[in-house]
């Protein structure tokens, strides 16, 4: 029985996903819709933006206006829609490569704008569609198809690379720490600016298989056991976080935001 | 009434046209010889309450007015060749998810970085197959200032009643050359606007052809709350693996522009009534090879011209009654050889067909033209 949030968020007559059994991503989407649902928007107004991957195939099961662009180029179709029309509020989901490989670029740019888009990268540290490549987050060693031997890349750490690059609001939680995730997003979408969140994913069916994490709830066991908050982090000392990686709000300073900026030079110049 | 009399430039001519058809969304990267679009729409935009806004490359660029076109914004984009290329699949997105935008291509000297600053014609098949699988193409070709200022307008309106991205193909001899232009005044332009749902929000299916092939056009905001995927898809837009919607797409697609080619299709001739030989040319060469027959003519030899307009849907059926007549074709352009593939292919034996070809940078001259000519007699 769908769930109260998912009959009135999803477009049910799509379901069930396409996702596999234990994936994380359905937690996640799920989870995108109650931080929605909070912040009671006008649902007509939000539209959200997807790349390619099994992450990005979310928008087709959410009921807004929603558009499945190409690989990697999420940020770049979302920044023409948020310009277009400021009014909408906009909402990017990408996966770890979709954002961070083939839209790299896309994404530190749009960060740098600072535009109204609040982005929600699930991070499974591989390319699930494609069936297991390692990707810019798949930790140094572990394994992928095409890494048999194991990974000699450095990973990515996508929140330091978005507040690098100027992202305003920046957190990661996991797919098991709901709750934060929900507020995380929910604070991303307050913030008139660029929002980041990372969304620690889970996929049982490749990344797991490859590297022997086991089954989808020990994933998720996981994601428990080696999360620690940042708040907490402080008063840890670094043999305890050995292994350990942070969750919770990195960054939260507000700027000037891209499209009202851009309103002020039309105030200026217009002539009607 | 016209506006009075301004020396322009190509360039800024297809800024002119654009705003006077209703752009109000650019997303661009700087390339010669393309630049002065981007520039002279950064300045203008925002006066018509319009926006611009420079991407982080032309990958960025086209997915970024496909974006602002589903907002409701008629949008565009400029480049040149190395950009072009760049385009490609996102064109091929606007192509499948039927987004209505113009995409400018100033085609400069290639492959690669080639010669930045001068003019070419190397892109007529790509803009014909760039991007992948089966789609249709719209692609026009200006060869005055004041032509750049019209196909322009008809750019915006061929996409938003078709439903598709246009291509205005021109090259650098046309967008940098200034000449002295009379624009119309903007009320007595013909605009046309994409056609919008008559449907109530439940029923409207985004991608429900109509009798015309053409499917109506919400605008994303107005509570229509649709989906747009490049997957194939249903009339619901929704993603499908069904052979049989794959094939009822793509096909539409296609139809959709073959249905309508009369109404699309533009071409000019001069002097073909007597014509023995006939030149064939797009854009910039278009004006040598009018010097070319207009020497001949002089010398008392029947030679004409035939410019397409429309390059792509290519002027098929016209070519194809005057090479009953015509004994001899002359296609110029400056590259070696891609517009006269389609002229081979339409005219097959009922014709000779001779070729000039220059890609060393230099604009074809006329009497490159009348020397080839002269050789056949
Ligand atoms: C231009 C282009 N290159 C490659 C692909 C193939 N491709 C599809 S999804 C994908 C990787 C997706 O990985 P990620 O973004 O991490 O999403 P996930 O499936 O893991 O959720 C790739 C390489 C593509 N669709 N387009
Ligand atoms: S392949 Fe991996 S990421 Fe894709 S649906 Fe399956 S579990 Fe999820
Ligand atoms: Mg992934």
């Amino acid at each position: 029985m769908p769930s109260a949030i998912v009959n009135e968020y999803f477009r049910t007559n799509k379901l069930p996903q396409i996702w596999c059994p234990g994936c994380g991503h359905g937690i996640i989407t799920r989870a995108i819709t109650v931080a929605i649902d909070k912040l009671g928007f006008d649902r007509d107004k939000i539209c959200v933006v997807s790349g390619i991957g099994c992450s990005s195939r979310a928008t087709g099961y959410l009921d807004f206006d929603t558009l499945h662009t190409t690989h990697g180029r999420a940020l770049a179709f979302a920044t023409g829609v948020k310009l277009a029309n400021p009014e909408m509020k906009v909402i990017v989901i990408t996966g770890d490569g979709d954002a961070s490989a083939i839209g790299g670029n896309h994404f530190i740019h749009a960060c740098r704008r600072n535009i109204g888009i609040t982005t929600i990268v699930f991070n499974n540290n591989i390319y699930g569609m494609t069936g297991g490549q390692y990707s810019p987050t798949t930790p140094k060693f572990d394994k992928g198809t095409t890494a048999p031997y194991g990974n000699i890349d450095k990973a990515f750490d996508i929140p330091t690379l978005a507040a690098a690059a100027g992202a305003t609001y920046v957190g990661r939680s996991t797919a098991y720490h709901t709750n934060l995730l929900i507020s995380l997003i929910e604070n991303g979408l307050k913030n008139d600016g660029f929002s980041l969140i990372e969304a620690v994913s889970s996929c049982p069916t490749y990344y797991g298989r490859k590297n022997k994490k086991g089954s989808a709830v020990d994933m998720l066991e996981w994601q428990k056991d080696h999360a620690v908050n940042i708040s907490a982090a402080s008063k840890m000392t670094p043999e305890a976080l050995e292994g350990k990686f942070l969750i919770g709000e990195f960054k939260n300073s507000p700027e000037p935001e891209y499209t009202s900026e851009y309103q002020k030079i039309i105030d200026r110049f217009i002539k009607e | 009434m016209k506006r009075k009399a301004q020396l322009m430039q190509g360039n800024e001519a297809c800024v002119e046209g654009a705003i006077a058809a209703g752009m109000r969304f650019f997303a661009g990267y700087p390339i010669t010889p393309s630049t002065e679009i981007a520039e002279i729409s950064a300045e203008k935009l925002p006066c018509v309450g319009g926006k611009f806004i420079q991407m982080e490359d032309e990958i960025a660029s086209m997915a970024a007015i496909i974006g602002a076109s589903l907002t409701g914004l008629k949008s565009m984009t400029a480049t040149s060749g190395p950009g072009f290329s760049l385009k490609q699949e996102n064109l091929g997105y606007a192509s499948i998810s039927e987004v209505p935008c113009v995409v400018v291509n100033v085609q400069r000297g290639g492959p690669s970085t080639g010669l930045p600053t001068s003019p070419a014609q190397g892109e007529i098949m790509q803009a014909r197959w760039g991007t992948h699988g089966d789609h249709p193409v719209i692609a026009l070709t200006p060869s005055s200032v004041k032509e750049t200022f019209e196909l322009t307008i008809r750019a915006f309106n061929l996409a938003e009643k078709y439903r598709m991205p246009v291509i205005l193909l021109m090259d650098e001899v046309i967008g940098h050359m200034r000449e002295r232009v009379e624009l119309p005044e903007i009320s007595e332009l013909e605009i046309a606007n994409r056609k919008r749902p008559g449907v109530s929000k439940d029923a409207y299916k985004p991608y429900k052809a109509d009798e015309d092939l053409i499917p109506p056009m919400a605008n994303f905001g107005e509570g229509y709350r649709y989906h747009v995927t490049g997957l194939v898809h249903d009339e619901t837009g929704f993603p499908s693996n069904s052979s049989s919607v794959a094939d009822k797409l793509v096909r539409r697609l296609m139809d959709k522009i073959e249905t309508h080619k009369d109404d699309i299709i533009q071409w000019e001739e001069q002097n073909t009534e007597d014509a023995d030989i006939v030149i064939v040319s797009i854009g910039g060469v278009s004006r040598a090879s009018d010097t070319a027959m207009k020497m001949l003519r002089a010398k008392g030899l029947k030679v004409g011209t035939f410019r397409p307009i429309t390059v792509w849907p290519f002027p098929e059926k016209r070519l194809q009654e005057l090479a009953e007549r015509v004994k001899t074709f002359v296609v110029a352009e400056m590259n070696l050889g891609q517009m006269v593939l389609e002229v081979e292919r339409i005219i097959k034996d009922k014709a000779e067909i001779k070729r000039v070809n220059k890609v060393n940078g230099e604009a074809v001259y006329p009497e490159e033209i009348t020397a080839v000519i002269e050789e056949v007699l």
